[in-house]
């Protein structure tokens, strides 16, 4: 127990430090993901695993989006095992550790997922669980990296005030669903707009509901800013990003501005997501401390 | 922690049911497949004759210039005047070039016989060319590449299986052919994100692609009543019906509104 409180209060530095770029380059990797959506090059590369039959094709048009993208999801598969083998060598909580190995498996299905996409040639299905599960791959990652910061139990937090973050997050996973679909002409934007309504509510609540309730907290104070803040941008980017496509639809090719607005717009949403998990988990990381601490006093 | 548990569970179920159920089944109804031999022919001596032209009424539209500047070697196919893009082709006579017409229903039920020939799509200065063409079910395309560069050849059929080949410079032609009707299959290269392409597959030799003037001829009918359809990339579809006898020669012309 003794150690357990060592880590929790001192977490490993490198082993943070490492996390955080894990989690970091995961979001590269969606990013690098809604630029081959976006430029319409998901199928420029016809075969899988190789590249137009060699480790590296020719670097033209929309190969260069979609071999970026391998190469970008092979450093972060071979980061996420690194980031496993070294919490199970050295991080004592086993809820951590299987974080880390439940985030290598969504990266190994990730991998399976867009090889199949290439396979079967991009049916809808699996080209939106692909877009589904990088973020969820996010959200492990997200999750790792807060579970690597202390935990700081100063004002009390009830266990009410964590079902908001919590239920903000599965919206804003739900949209990221409902985006992937729309990106990959499964459905009209209609449902994508009215669930925009829908989470954005929800992290609202989340984020009033900790700052009303726990202002004098500078982590809690900070992480409900940044869904707020991400939850209001991601709003106005959707928008722009609808524009942009409504604005470029005559034009024969993607533009750069429905491109960057798009790519933003999925940004911000990964980013949203994993606000609204950081912020579930820091809710929910005050409760057991202040137990144990009510428990040991 | 259990609670952080709970919502990667919840999530990952999300996933693969929500995700995994997304595709639309698909409700258009594919006809028959084409027949391989001992079919119907067109009846060039006694049939009848359907000929006309796709008029377009209205300002003619400005197309866009594609750009092809992330791509030395296709904006230089084009050094003497860029490339516009091809959504919309209104000839010197106010003609629509590029408009599929084909008969949508009233031939008689019978398989008609697949040609041996077969129908060039080129890759030629990263343009598809022709923009659109017309095959039968099973008739084969020939799909070259004249271009220095790589190409992909992706066609997303709603009723036929969907397909991805790539095509070095150089490399021999592909022959790839659709064994339902489906009106139209639009071919796209992901490499060079503005190509385009519409194939119209009948499972009957009753259609046309107009060209430079505009025109289309439908020769060989049955004598009946047919439903003749004509689909334009911008425009969508309009039809009219028509009735020939034995070596009738009509005239049926269609117009667009821009």
């Amino acid at each position: 127990m003794a150690r357990l409180r060592h880590y929790v209060d001192m977490p490993s530095p490198g082993l943070r430090r490492f996390a955080v770029l894990t989690a970091l380059c995961t979001l590269l990797l969606v990013v690098a993901g809604a630029l081959v959506t976006s430029n319409d090059a998901s199928l420029a590369i016809s075969d899988w695993p190789l590249n137009w039959g060699k480790l590296v094709p020719p670097m033209e048009g929309g190969i260069r989006y979609a071999f970026a993208h391998r190469v970008a999801a092979a450093v972060v598969a071979a980061l996420v095992v690194i980031l496993a083998a070294w919490q199970q060598a050295r991080e004592p909580r086993a809820w951590i550790r299987r974080l880390g190995w439940a985030a290598v498996s969504t990266v190994l299905a990730q991998a399976a997922l867009g090889g199949a996409v290439v396979r079967f040639v991009d049916p809808k299905s699996l080209s939106i669980a692909h877009a589904c599960l990088a973020q969820i791959c996010f959200g492990l990652t997200v999750a790792i990296v807060v579970g690597h910061f202390p935990s700081l139990p100063t004002a009390p937090a009830s266990r009410s005030s964590g079902l908001a973050p919590t239920l903000a997050a599965v919206a804003l996973f739900l949209q990221t669903i409902l985006g992937a679909a729309v990106r990959h002409g499964a459905m009209t934007a209609v449902p994508h707009i009215a669930g925009a309504a829908v989470a954005t509510g929800l992290a609202m609540w989340a984020g009033l509901q900790v700052l009303m309730h726990h202002m004098e907290n500078a982590p809690l104070r900070r992480a409900a800013t940044v869904l707020l803040a991400l939850t209001f941008s991601q709003v106005f980017l959707g928008l722009a990003a609808y524009a942009s496509l409504a604005a470029t639809a005559d034009d024969p090719q993607p533009m750069p501005v429905m491109i960057w607005a798009t790519v933003a717009h999925v940004a911000a949403g990964s980013l949203a997501f994993g606000a609204a998990i950081a912020l579930a988990m820091r809710v929910y990381r005050h409760v057991p401390a202040q137990h144990e601490a009510a428990s040991s006093g | 922690m259990k609670k952080i548990w709970i919502a990667v569970g919840v999530m990952s179920a999300l996933t693969f049911a929500g995700c995994g159920g997304g595709e639309k089944t698909e409700t258009k109804q594919a006809e028959t497949a084409a027949p391989a031999g001992g079919a119907a022919t067109p009846d060039l001596t006694n049939g009848a004759t359907v000929t006309g032209k796709v008029i377009f009424d209205g300002a003619k539209p400005v197309m866009k210039t594609i750009d092809m500047s992330a791509n030395p070697t296709c904006m230089n196919a084009h050094k003497a005047a860029p490339q516009k893009s091809e959504e919309v082709v209104i000839n010197d006579n106010g003609t629509v070039k590029y408009a599929f017409v084909w008969v949508k229903a009233g031939l008689p039920d019978q398989t008609w016989q697949i040609p041996t020939s077969t129908v060039e799509l080129n890759q030629s200065g990263c343009m598809y060319q022709p923009h659109v063409i017309g095959i039968m079910a099973g008739q084969n395309i020939d799909i070259k590449n004249s271009d220095p560069t790589n190409h992909n050849i992706h066609p997303m059929p709603a009723v036929n299986q969907e397909w991805n080949e790539s095509q070095p410079p150089g490399s021999a032609d592909k022959m790839q052919s659709f064994p339902r009707q489906e009106v139209m299959v639009p071919v796209k290269c992901q490499i060079h994100n503005w190509m385009r392409a519409y194939i119209g597959v009948v499972s009957h030799p009753f259609y046309a692609v107009t060209g430079d003037d505009g025109t289309f001829s439908l020769k060989g009918l049955p004598p009946g009543t047919y439903t003749i359809q004509v689909w334009q990339e911008k425009y969508g579809t309009q039809e009219q019906q028509i009735t020939v006898g034995a070596k009738d020669s009509k005239t049926l012309d269609f117009t667009i509104k821009g």
